[in-house]
């Protein structure tokens, strides 16, 4: 079976400096992998360039398809970091969710019956119905996490790629994106690739953690291999013997 | 009000206020959304130019500040997004060069500051049948797609990263809101004036906003009160012999100052015991 996302030799430069070197990664459907790394390691550039908004060099595909050409685009769902922030004219928690069915429709149109039935569960998982009417700026922080989740999750997707969901969350609303993302990797077989600084409740169901630092990856294996070192900041490997080997310095074919 | 109708000009005026008030804050919800509010200021001295050039080609200035007013929303999406300045410098240059260049070329056509006077803060007098016209057809494009499109538009201006990321051509359609704006600065030209046009752009919105909770409702509110703001505007400026533009933006403030007040008692009303 074709991998949701396959990257290999994954290169990104910002501002005249190498912010991503050299990258392989790989996400197995049903599987759920974090992206673990201090900040500023290049970790959400990374994923910013696995979903194709920040241009790269080396090999991405989605479903099989290089990013380029990839058209099939319900099948990806992404979650930005801060993701909103910049709108002026406040938006219902509804109004934001449906904007995550735009993949589904044809050019001109609005809503359709299945739109809004799909927009319904979707605010329903998150559990959200109280307040769907309500201006998603109302919101605490955790809610409106969970509405921007709630509109990736409304078309379906098969690869759920979410930059720090969890960051600055409140634990009842980390608990709710736990237990849906479970629900959904376990049961719909979807695939998740979840940028994150701590795991909190997500921690049970990774697969697969990979450690960026310095814009490499420095370890892939079991999340439990890895322990954090509060003095320094940035995760570290308990096990030595599953890091993998990394390419040397330079451009990748 | 039945001789206000007895006359062409103030038939025309109407019907070009009804056009405006629409108009501008159909694409304003969006400019405001953005976080844009300015984006009208900066086109609207940009058209001074294109107004400025058709008088001195003796071209109808409508058409040639249409032309260069989109030249300037095209040229002020390319410089936010391939020359790496920040809206706001980008806005300040069009600011400069749309005033400096309209004025030069006015000094050259050898026009009067009156006739610059109309352009800037509008004058119900000069509206002819052919200026409703073209006025009628591109208000009507405006409004049609500020509509037909809300649910791309909107998923633009909420979160462009989420939206490129879903497929929708993020680059054509926030080119697409900077050129409605160039074309509803057009259209109300003639009656609010390329000075105060982006207050209706923006005011009404702002107003709507203290009587709704959601993007919709603040979008066809905002049209309403545009359309109110604009033709009582003109008929007021009628009666009290002003001109438009000011009248207009004023009566625009009015309606916002009222709806922040019945939003503070609403609020007030709600926290009582």
């Amino acid at each position: 079976m074709t991998p949701p996302l396959t990257a290999r030799g994954v290169e990104v430069d910002l501002a005249g400096g190498h912010v991503v070197r050299g990258v392989d990664l790989t996400v197995d459907a049903g599987e759920f992998v974090t992206l673990l790394g201090a900040n500023g390691s290049g970790k959400s550039t990374l994923v910013r360039a696995l979903v194709g908004l920040i241009p790269s060099r080396g090999s991405i595909e989605l479903f099989g398809t290089p990013l380029t050409r990839f058209r099939e685009r319900w099948r990806l769902g992404y979650v930005p970091q801060r993701p909103g922030s910049s709108s002026g004219v406040p938006a219902t928690v509804r109004e934001v969710v449906t904007s995550g069915r735009l993949a589904h429709r044809p050019l001109l149109g609005f809503a359709s019956r299945s739109d809004r039935v799909a927009v319904g569960e979707a605010i329903s998982h998150v559990r959200l119905d109280a307040k769907a009417d309500q201006p998603i700026t109302e919101l605490s922080g955790g809610q409106q996490q969970r509405a921007y989740i709630a509109r990736a999750l409304v078309g379906d997707p098969q690869l759920l790629v979410m930059d720090e969901p969890t960051a600055g969350v409140d634990a009842e609303s980390a608990a709710v994106l736990a237990s849906l993302i479970g629900h959904l990797v376990d049961d719909h077989g979807m695939a998740v690739l979840m940028v994150a600084h701590e795991l909190g409740p997500m921690r049970p169901l990774v697969d697969r953690a990979v450690v960026i630092e310095a814009g490499r990856v420095s370890y892939e294996g079991p999340v439990d291999g890895i322990r954090h070192d509060h003095a320094h900041d940035h995760p570290h490997i308990g096990a030595p013997e599953r890091v993998r080997p990394v390419p040397e310095e330079g451009p990748l074919g | 009000m039945t001789d206000l109708l007895a006359y062409d000009f103030m038939r025309y005026a109407l019907i070009a206020a009804i056009v405006t008030g629409l108009a501008a804050p159909a694409v304003g919800t969006y400019i405001v959304q953005r976080r844009l509010a300015l984006l009208g200021d900066g086109l609207g001295h940009v058209a001074l130019t294109g107004v400025a050039l058709g008088l001195l080609t003796n071209v109808a200035p409508t058409l040639t500040a249409v032309a260069i007013a989109v030249l300037g929303a095209v040229a002020i999406e390319l410089l936010r997004t391939y020359a790496k300045t920040s809206g706001d410098i980008a806005l300040a240059m069009l600011f400069y060069g749309g005033i400096a260049g309209g004025v030069m070329l006015v000094n050259l056509a050898g026009e009067s500051a009156s006739t610059l006077n109309s352009f800037l803060f509008g004058s119900i007098t000069t509206i002819d049948a052919a200026d409703l016209v073209t006025v009628a057809i591109l208000g009507l494009v405006v409004v049609l797609l500020s509509i037909g499109l809300s649910p791309q538009l909107f998923a633009v201006c909420q979160d462009e990263d989420h939206a490129r990321v879903s497929g929708v051509p993020v680059r054509l359609y926030t080119m697409l809101v900077a050129v409605l704006a160039a074309v509803t600065i057009t259209v109300a030209m003639r009656t609010v004036g390329l000075l105060l046009v982006s207050a209706l752009m923006v005011v009404p919105v702002a107003a709507a906003q203290q009587l709704t909770h959601s993007f919709r409702s603040t979008h066809l509110v905002a049209m309403v009160l545009g359309l109110v703001a604009a033709v009582g505007g003109v008929v007021a400026s009628y009666e009290i012999d002003t001109q438009p533009g000011p009248t207009i933006v004023m009566l625009a403030l009015a309606v916002f100052a009222m709806a922040a007040v019945a939003r503070g008692l609403m609020s007030l009303r709600r926290s009582a015991p």
